[in-house]
C-alpha cells in the first residue's frame, strides 16, 4: 500500500497540484489557458533535444530543454498574432501540433538510437507519476514551493493587471514585466509538471481546478483557496489511483479525478451551478402575481 | 500653476494619424470638458497624457511635471467598458485597487487603505454595496465604483473617459455632485464627454477637439456656434438655445 515512495510522490503531487491551481487561476482569468496547452505540447521537442544533446536524462536537465521550447513556442505565438492578420486560436492550434509533432519525430528518433526504450522520455507524453525517483520530487516540490511563493507574493498586483491593465500602468506598476513573469511563471509550471502528468495533459491541471472553482464564488481569494485544493486533490487523487494499478498513466487519471471535481461544481455550487441556477428561474416563474405586477401591465 | 500643458502632441497607429499638432494650457483648479465628434481622438489624447501611448511625438506637463512611470498626483477613470466586469471581485476591492501606488509593490492594504476606499464608497453613495461582487451591479453602480476608486487615489488632477455613458439619471447627477466638489478642493479634473447639450452646464473650461485643437478656453468664449460648426462640421444637429 501506501510506502515511503508513494508519500515523496504524493507530496509532490499535492504541491503540483496546489502550483498548478493557482497559478492556473490567473491564466484562466487572463484567457490565456490555451496559450498553456501550447506550451505544454511544445514541451516534448526541448526534452528530446535536451537528451540528444547531453545524453543524460537528469530531471534538471530535461526541464532546461522543456522550459525553452515552451517559452519559444509562447513567444511565437504573440509574434504570430502581433504580425500578421491570424487570430490566438489559429496561431494557438499552428504551434501547439508544430511543436508537438516535432516533438514526436525526436522522440522516435531518441527510442530508436543506442538508448533504446531505456530513456523513458516516453513517459513525458502521458505522465508516469509513481516511478518518479527521490531526486526527481525534490526538483518537483521545490519548484511547485516557488510557483506557489510567487503567486502568493504578486496576487495584488497580477489580480490588478488582469482586470484592468490600463489603470495599472496609469499607476506605475510595470504591466508588460508582470505579464512576462506571469507567462514565465506558467512555463514553469508546466515544467514542473510534465513527467508526473506528461505534456498532453498538463494544461488540463492549469484549466480544470481554475475552470471548477470559478463556480464557487465571485472572489479572488477564495476561487485561488479552492483551485489550489482542487488541484491538489485531483494531483493526489491520480497519482493514488495509477501507482495501485500499474499501466495506468498519472496524467489521464489525474485529468479524470480533476473532470469529476469540475462536474460537482458546474452542476451543485451554489449560486453559480446549474442546479442552483435553474431551481431559481423556477422560482422567478412560479411567483405569485401580486397586484402590484398586475397593475403594472 | 498649470494644470496641464500639452505641446506639439501627434498620435498615428499605423497609417491614420489620430492627433496632429494639439498644444494646450489648462490652469489649475478647473473643470474641463475635452468635446469633439466620434474618431476625434479624445480618448487617445487622454491616453498619451496618461503615458499609455509609446509612440507619441511632442511633450506633456502635468502641474508642470513632465511625465513619468508613477505619478501618484494623476488620479483616472476608464470608460467602463474597458474592464470585464465578470472579473471576480468585489466593489470594495476594486475601489481599493486606487490605492495600490500608495501601497507600492507586493505589500498588502493597510487598514487605513481600506478605511480611505470604503469611505469613497461612501462618498458616491455606494457603501451598501461594498461586498457586492462587480458583475452583479448595474451599470451605473459600476461607473460610481471607478469613480470611487479614482478618489481613493487621493490625486491632484483627474482624468475621466466619457463616465457619462450608459449611466442613468441619478448616477449623472451624483458623479457631477462630486466632481464639482473636488473643483471646489482646489482639484483639476478633466472629462471626456460627447453631450453637447449638458457640455456648458458641466464645465468651465471647454476643450473642442477634432484630430486637433478647435479651442480651448473659458466655456463662456470656446462654447460657441462657431467653434461646434467647426469642430463637427456637417455633422452638427445641435441648436443652440441659450438664451442670447
Amino acid at each position: 500500500m501506501i510506502t515511503g515512495n508513494l508519500l515523496w510522490v504524493l507530496a509532490g503531487a499535492i504541491l503540483l497540484g496546489i502550483a498548478a491551481g493557482l497559478n492556473g487561476t490567473f491564466a484562466f482569468l487572463q484567457k490565456q489557458s490555451l496559450v498553456g496547452d501550447a506550451a505544454a505540447h511544445a514541451a516534448l521537442p526541448g526534452i528530446a533535444i535536451a537528451y540528444l544533446i547531453l545524453q543524460q536524462k537528469d530531471l534538471p536537465i530535461l526541464m532546461l530543454g522543456a522550459a525553452i521550447t515552451s517559452a519559444i513556442a509562447v513567444y511565437t505565438i504573440q509574434w504570430i498574432v502581433s504580425q500578421s492578420k491570424l487570430k490566438a486560436d489559429a496561431a494557438i492550434g499552428l504551434v501547439l501540433s508544430v511543436f508537438f509533432g516535432i516533438g514526436i519525430v525526436l522522440i522516435t528518433l531518441v527510442n530508436q538510437s543506442g538508448a533504446g526504450n531505456q530513456s523513458g522520455l516516453n513517459d513525458f507524453i502521458f505522465g508516469k507519476a509513481a516511478t518518479m525517483a527521490k531526486s526527481d520530487l525534490i526538483w518537483l516540490s521545490g519548484s511547485a514551493l516557488l510557483i506557489i511563493f510567487m503567486c502568493l507574493l504578486f496576487f495584488k498586483e497580477w489580480k490588478l493587471m488582469i482586470f484592468d491593465p490600463v489603470f495599472a500602468k496609469g499607476i506605475g506598476l510595470p504591466v508588460e514585466r508582470l505579464r512576462i513573469l506571469l507567462t514565465a511563471l506558467t512555463v514553469l509550471t508546466i515544467v514542473t509538471g510534465i513527467q508526473a502528468v506528461g505534456v498532453i495533459l498538463m494544461a488540463a491541471m492549469l484549466i480544470i481546478p481554475a475552470a471548477a472553482a470559478r463556480f464557487w464564488s465571485s472572489h479572488l481569494g477564495i476561487i485561488l483557496v479552492t483551485s489550489a485544493f482542487f488541484g491538489a486533490l485531483s494531483g493526489a487523487l491520480g497519482t493514488l489511483i495509477s501507482s495501485l494499478r500499474t499501466g495506468l498513466s498519472t496524467g489521464p487519471i489525474i485529468v479524470l479525478s480533476a473532470s469529476f471535481l469540475f462536474l460537482i461544481s458546474y452542476f451543485f455550487a451554489p449560486t453559480r451551478g446549474l442546479l442552483s441556477k435553474s431551481r431559481k428561474k423556477k422560482a422567478f416563474k412560479q411567483r405569485p402575481v401580486t397586484r402590484e405586477a398586475m397593475e403594472h401591465e | 500653476m498649470n494644470a496641464l500643458q500639452v505641446n506639439n502632441l501627434s498620435v498615428a497607429y499605423e497609417e491614420k494619424i489620430v492627433l496632429k499638432d494639439v498644444s494646450l494650457t489648462v490652469p489649475v483648479g478647473r473643470l474641463t470638458g475635452i468635446i469633439g465628434p466620434n474618431g476625434a481622438g479624445k480618448s487617445t489624447l487622454i491616453k498619451a497624457i496618461l503615458n499609455q501611448l509609446p509612440n507619441k511625438k511632442g511633450s506633456i506637463h502635468i502641474l508642470e511635471r513632465a511625465l513619468n512611470p508613477k505619478n501618484l498626483t494623476v488620479g483616472y477613470v476608464p470608460q467602463r467598458n474597458a474592464v470585464d466586469w465578470d472579473f471576480p471581485t468585489n466593489a470594495l476591492d476594486v475601489v481599493l485597487m486606487g490605492r495600490y501606488g500608495h501601497i507600492g509593490m507586493i505589500k498588502k492594504p493597510s487598514s487605513k487603505d481600506k478605511q480611505i476606499a470604503m469611505d469613497c464608497l461612501k462618498n458616491v453613495g455606494m457603501e451598501a454595496f461594498a461586498d457586492k461582487s462587480i458583475g452583479q451591479l448595474s451599470g451605473g453602480q459600476q461607473q460610481r465604483v471607478f469613480l470611487a476608486r479614482a478618489l481613493a487615489q487621493q490625486a491632484d488632477v483627474y482624468f475621466m473617459d466619457e463616465p457619462f455613458v450608459g449611466v442613468d439619471a441619478a448616477t449623472e447627477r451624483t458623479i457631477i455632485a462630486i466632481l464639482k466638489d473636488l473643483k471646489s478642493q482646489g482639484k483639476s479634473v478633466f472629462v471626456v464627454h460627447h453631450d453637447l447639450q449638458t457640455a456648458p452646464e458641466y464645465f468651465d473650461w471647454i476643450v473642442l477637439l477634432n484630430q486637433s485643437i478647435i479651442a480651448s478656453g473659458p466655456t463662456e468664449q470656446t462654447f460657441t456656434k462657431d467653434n461646434l460648426q467647426d469642430a463637427y462640421g456637417g455633422k452638427l444637429f445641435f441648436m443652440d438655445q441659450r438664451g442670447d
